[in-house]
């Protein structure tokens, strides 16, 4: 008969949209612990995420910009992980990295700490090379989105500085991770000196 | 390269002895056929030997040895490798090479944009007009000694960034203080405009009657796009109307050129990679997979099985995802607005969900290096996989049908509707669903499988109309077979490492040309990769899908309505940053 | 407190009436009424329009913010977003459709090809940066940026929306309400009417600087 198609259509419809409710009805009380059930296998109903006012969890793996690592010394003060070896920057696709690195005044050596750091976060297509291939764990992927402004975003040094804690706090198991890798050479460059 | 040199290709230099040589530069194979003896031994080739399907047409400039090249890649339908073809040009303006668009009418805008890039000239060609820039542009972008006004050095890493790199905007070094260049004395006051778009509409069919009454029937000049809502992006497309009918179309492209290939060639090998991704942005997953096929190729580099099944696994699943999307986009130019495009966005979410966490990004996945992927499945992803394949998937895929596929308005919308029949679907190069929707059996994963696809057991969907329904039901079909693909995968997915090799930034590749080609969502998605042994690519070109699909978008018009038209177009499924690239 | 600090935009009311009273001035109640109704253009350039979809649909629904009409004509948005590489080719038509609409008027400039051109900005087709020819309000960095950064750059719109007063704003003053762009047309490269005694400027001074080493070689020849 003509125009069972569309009944049998429209039955889902209908089932999603009475679904929507009974689903509402389920979440009144915890409205916000159903961030992870929305992202599940089992979501239905209602789909929507309510940002601001909730977030999608942030995968670990998650890349926006990057940022540049620095731990924090006994005196506060920033010790840049960062040697201006220029990997990162060679290794960038639309070459949005732009490292000046220091030069001993007295010896005309370089040294390894970079005297400026630019990204142009407006270039960048975050595609995550520059964290990948850096080998001091001194440039990271950052997790924080919100970064629109009124004007272009070029960032420099002190922008794009983030303490260690902080990427310990976004990527758990990639610092744990690195920093057992490190105690690990640490603990055999000791050996081979002993 | 090892593909093509199998023994069921043709020894075309033995065959045609004055006229055909071999390739015999290392790392290259095919045939350099002399230019005045292309028309026929082409017209040979898909007459007498069978190879119906002309895949991918590539222009190359070599200055150092003063000549052009354009490459043809052939197959039988049947199956099986390429035959490599070539005929070289001198490099003198102007120059001309034969036009192959009377045997293979899919060659049509493979042609005028490498008349547009690279300026050979194809004779016999009806409509030789600039395809990706406009009319009135100056150069030939894609030729060596062309340089963009932001040239800096002719590859990547450029040595303005490090070690002493202060920042300084690309604008300030260049000339005009912009992404503009000039010849020397150009005067924009005293430059006539010449119209651009005259060729365009001068190259459309037009009419004009007189009936018995006495009234005069004038043809209506439509455009569509670039801004329009249903044309999936910036496409355009000038059509000429009886009435509703549609009597003339030409498709109108390039307002998305961004210009992948001159960038790519000036990119490192390894670069490319989140380059390709925003080809079919949809499907960054498997963009990323033709490309490190091609070179994987060239490097003769293994890829370990954990990463091929993977592979497959994202594969599969964008695939998935990028014919739910075209569902739900389809209603939407149909007038159902909204409901099946939401449904379809939230299965896309979910796996999006699962991208993002596996690669770190939605939909600029940059998850394939050359030699595996980049890092391991997560058990967590893992378990999100196995849960949306094995529950909710095919759940949903059932929902999605039992909501539209048998909807009479749907289906009269569909039925008998955009007819191209299968000799036709050949000969203008269509490949994918559509090829497959006319009762085809091409499809690359079977007719020439890489990865691990010849280890799973899955059909074909096959349908025999050739209309837009049936284009739609071998899509349905076809998420049908991925997911039985995914549960296999899922189910053999062995342990173990999932990249060869340590990760470099630093890639040289050996010299050779290859064509990878894998079977996109869309359709055929091949990289033709030249290399000269430095470490970046000597010539970089990407067919796509949509691209050569377009080509055909005009023969499946002609004599539907108009309102058909955005129908049509929406099931060949394109994508704009593919068509324009 | 004076009663012109009241009018601001801005204006905060004090904790201590928090909840007793009600202020609000015309400007409040007009740029309430404003952001809550942001009706972007249905106008997508690249792989950020589908962030832009994504973000309109179920998962992150922006109907929330009022933000759902989708407008394909000009005429009826309030708000552009560039989703997407901006190229010389399509240039000419956006600034046209700039043109066409109604104040008031605002640009996003979604993701890093809007913003400068981003990882295409070295291509010969590529406008770096829509704000070359459109007033930008607001910047979204991100390539592409997810649905949630898009939504938090709208947040971002909102607040400046909030800002703006009545009596300040262009398009209430005297004269042409809005600002006609001119639309830049497509010569032998981009050229853009408002820079043609720029470019003849300097493409007379390349001539001479393209003649003057032609010419001393050929006296030394």
């Amino acid at each position: 008969m003509y125009g069972i198609g569309l009944i049998k259509g429209l039955s889902v419809t209908l089932n999603r949209f009475v679904e929507s409710y009974t689903e509402d009805i389920r979440w009144l009380v915890k409205r916000y612990a159903k961030v992870d059930f929305r992202s599940s296998k089992d979501a239905k109903g209602t789909f929507t995420i309510e940002y601001p006012e909730q977030q999608l969890n942030i995968p670990e793996e998650f890349r926006f910009t990057p940022f540049l690592v620095y731990d924090e010394g006994e005196n506060g003060e920033k010790n840049i992980r960062c040697t201006s070896c220029g990997i990162c920057a060679k290794a960038c696709p639309p070459q949005c990295i732009w490292i000046v690195r220091t030069v001993d005044p007295a010896t005309g050596r370089p040294q390894p700490q970079p005297a400026e750091f630019y990204i142009d976060a407006d270039i960048c297509m975050n595609c995550g090379f520059c964290a990948e291939f850096c080998p001091f764990d001194a440039i990271k992927m950052n997790h924080d989105f919100e970064q629109s402004s009124y004007t272009r975003n070029l960032k420099n040094k002190e922008i794009l500085l983030q303490p260690a804690s902080y990427y310990a706090n976004i990527r758990p198991l990639n610092y744990a991770k690195e920093e057992a890798a490190r105690a690990e050479k640490a603990a055999a460059k000791a050996a081979a000196k002993a | 390269m090892d593909s093509t040199k199998n023994t069921d290709v043709l020894d075309l230099a033995n065959l045609y002895k004055d006229s055909v040589k071999a390739d015999d530069r290392p790392g290259f194979s095919g045939f350099i056929i002399a230019k005045e003896k292309l028309f026929d031994i082409a017209k040979d080739l898909r007459d007498k030997y069978g190879y119906d399907y002309l895949s991918c047409v590539s222009g190359v400039d070599y200055p150092e040895t003063n000549s052009m090249e354009v490459v043809y890649h052939a197959y039988r339908s049947s199956g099986g490798s390429a035959l490599v073809f070539k005929t070289q040009v001198e490099r003198v303006d102007p120059m001309e090479v034969p036009s192959l668009i009377s045997i293979w009418p899919g060659v049509d805008l493979q042609e005028r944009e490498i008349w547009d890039l690279f300026g050979i000239k194809f004779a016999g060609h009806p409509d030789l007009r600039r395809i990706l820039m406009w009319e009135g542009f100056e150069g030939h972008p894609m030729r060596k000694d062309w340089k963009e006004a932001f040239y800096e050095e002719e590859a990547k890493p450029l040595k303005s960034r490090w070690p002493d790199g202060n920042h300084k905007y690309a604008e300030a070094k260049a000339a005009y203080g912009d992404n503009i260049n000039f010849e020397a004395g150009f005067d924009p006051e005293k430059w006539t405009p010449t119209d651009p778009e005259e060729a365009l509409y001068s190259a459309l069919k037009k009419y004009q009657t007189e009936d018995v009454d006495g009234i005069k029937t004038d043809h209506l000049l439509i455009n569509m796009g670039p801004q329009h809502p249903s044309t999936h992006g910036v496409f355009r497309a000038v059509v000429i109307l009886d009435g509703e009918e549609i009597v003339s179309l030409k498709p109108v492209m390039g307002y998305l050129h961004r210009n992948h290939e001159k960038i790519g060639e000036r990119n490192t090998f390894l670069q490319n990679i989140p380059f390709t991704d925003r080809l079919d942005y949809f499907n960054s997953m498997y963009s990323a997979w033709g490309y490190s096929l091609a070179v994987e190729r060239l490097l003769g580099l293994a890829v370990p099985e954990r990463a091929e099944y993977i592979r497959v696994i994202f594969g599969e699943m964008s695939r998935i995802q990028n014919h739910l999307i075209l569902f739900g986009m389809l209603w939407n130019d149909l007038g159902a607005y909204f409901t099946p495009a939401l449904y379809a966005f939230e299965e896309r979410e979910l796996m999006l969900d699962i991208f993002e966490a596996v690669s770190g990004s939605r939909m600029m996945c940059n998850y394939h290096r050359f030699g595996g992927v980049v890092r391991d499945i997560d058990p967590a992803s893992m378990q999100k996989i196995k849960e949306l394949v094995y529950e909710r998937l095919p759940r949903k895929i059932e929902e999605f049908d039992r909501l539209l596929s048998e909807n009479e308005i749907f289906v009269s919308r569909m039925k008998g509707i955009g007819y191209l029949s299968p000799e036709d679907c050949l000969a203008y190069s269509v490949s994918g669903p559509t090829l497959r929707a006319a009762g085809i059996p091409y499809d690359i994963r079977r007719a020439e499988p890489y990865g691990v696809y010849d280890r799973f057991e899955f059909d074909i969907p096959l349908r025999y109309n050739s209309d837009l329904l049936d284009r739609y039901l071998v899509r349905i079909d076809e998420i049908k077979q991925s997911v039985r693909i995914l549960q296999q995968a899922l189910r053999d997915i062995p342990e173990g490492p999932v990249l060869t090799g340590k990760p470099s930034y630093q890639i040289k590749v050996p010299a050779g040309e290859t064509y990878g080609r894998v079977e996109a969502p869309k359709g055929e998605l091949g990289y033709y990769v030249v290399s000269n042994g430095k470490g970046n690519p000597y010539r970089y070109k990407i067919r796509t899908p949509s691209f050569v699909n377009v080509t055909s978008v005009e023969k499946m018009c002609v004599g539907t309505k108009i309102a058909d038209f955005v129908t049509i177009l929406g099931m060949v499924d394109i994508v704009l940053g593919e068509v324009d690239r | 407190m004076s009663i012109n600090e009241l009018n601001l935009p801005d204006f905060n009311i004090p904790d201590d009436m928090e909840g007793k009273v009600t202020v609000t001035t015309l400007d409040r109640l007009y740029n309430f009424g404003r952001r809550s109704s942001l009706w972007p253009m249905m106008f997508g350039l690249a792989c950020c329009a589908i962030e832009m979809i994504a973000a309109q649909a179920a998962r992150y629904d922006m109907a929330r913010f009022g933000m759902e009409v989708m407008r394909p004509s000009p005429r009826q948005c309030d708000v552009m977003i560039v989703a997407g590489t901006v190229t010389k080719k399509m240039v000419p038509s956006i600034v046209r459709l700039y043109n066409q609409m109604a104040e008031p008027k605002y640009v996003v400039a979604m993701g890093a090809c809007a913003s400068s051109g981003g990882p295409f900005k070295e291509g010969y087709n590529v406008v770096a940066g829509i704000d070359k020819y459109l007033p930008v309000d607001v910047y979204i960095p991100g390539c592409p940026p997810t649905p949630q950064a898009l939504m938090a750059g709208m947040i971002k719109l909102q607040e400046k929306i909030d800002k703006q007063s009545i009596s300040k704003v262009r398009w209430y003053q005297k004269g042409p309400d809005s600002v006609e762009i001119a639309v830049p047309f497509l010569g032998p490269d981009l050229i853009d009417p408002r820079r043609i005694p720029d470019i003849k400027a300097k493409s007379a001074e390349l001539a001479v600087a393209a003649v003057a080493p032609a010419a001393e070689s050929s006296t030394e020849g």
